[in-house]
């Protein structure tokens, strides 16, 4: 079974060049807080600025929590991500969909950045072997998607 | 059933807070009715129902063990997690649009 993937398109001001910059340097002051994966607040994410590069956030201590890594490093048009984080929110270095991010220049100035997070039927595989060891536990899915769904109008 | 109304069952089926108890504990451990009925404020038959609510938005299955139907969380069900992701990425975007058009609307102003 396979899942329409994520696809997701906003438009910014800044150009491509500059708009890649943003959104990886500058990961840590944009992405929402404690919207993070570690019980600890992060104080920063990470992405290595390279194919291979390592995905990370880190709290206040120092212990850092891996999201996956760069896959490919493309400026100013492309970013490719792989997400290793599980239907537990755990990182598996066996686990990996992708996430990729192109920058294209808009009519009239600006930039269209487009997200695009595909495979997820891996996390229906996942969530069932996990079915099977925990004897049917999703715990960390659960909570936010509770979190979610209380949110809903 | 499209994966798109399907994760719209999903959450529409877990907005009820009695019914997200009941998959919470299906999720915790495989189970039967009975057991689901113990320690709830709802009738057996109440239990039943909201397991069939369930069970038609894909979020639990039932199979037959001898006599008892065992209900446990069905993993196809993950079309729920796909819109609960898309929200979260949604979210992050327009985090990143708000910060990225600050940062050249300052540097305009200069």
């Amino acid at each position: 079974m396979s899942i329409a993937p994520i696809v997701r398109t906003v438009q910014v001001k800044a150009d491509p060049a500059r708009a890649f910059d943003l959104f990886t340097t500058h990961f840590s002051h944009w992405w929402p807080k404690g919207k993070t994966v570690a019980k600890a607040p992060h104080v920063a994410i990470v992405l290595e600025p390279r194919p291979g590069g390592a995905w990370y956030e880190r709290d206040a201590e120092g212990n850092e929590t891996h999201w996956g890594k760069v896959l490919a490093w493309e400026p100013p048009s492309r970013l490719l991500l792989g997400w290793q984080l599980t239907s537990q929110w755990n990182f598996d270095p066996d686990f990996l969909t992708e996430v990729e991010l192109t920058f294209v220049p808009a009519a009239g100035g600006g930039t269209l950045v487009t997200l695009e997070h595909r495979d997820l039927e891996r996390f229906g595989a996942d969530a069932a072997r996990h079915a099977e060891s925990l004897g049917g536990g999703w715990p960390r899915f659960l909570a936010g998607f509770a979190e979610y769904a209380d949110a809903q109008p | 059933m499209s994966n798109a109304s399907r994760a719209l069952d999903g959450f529409a089926a877990l907005a009820d807070p009695t019914r997200r108890t009941i998959f919470e504990r299906v999720a915790a451990q495989p189970s039967a009715v009975g057991d689901l009925a113990r320690g709830l404020p709802v009738s057996r038959p109440a239990v039943s129902q909201h397991l069939k609510v369930l069970k038609e938005a894909g979020l639990v299955s039932e199979t037959a063990e001898g006599t008892r139907r065992i209900y446990r969380i069905d993993p196809r069900g993950i079309g729920a997690m796909r819109d609960w992701l898309d929200a979260q990425w949604a979210m992050a975007l327009d985090a990143f649009q708000d910060f990225a058009d600050r940062q050249i609307d300052e540097e305009t102003e200069k």
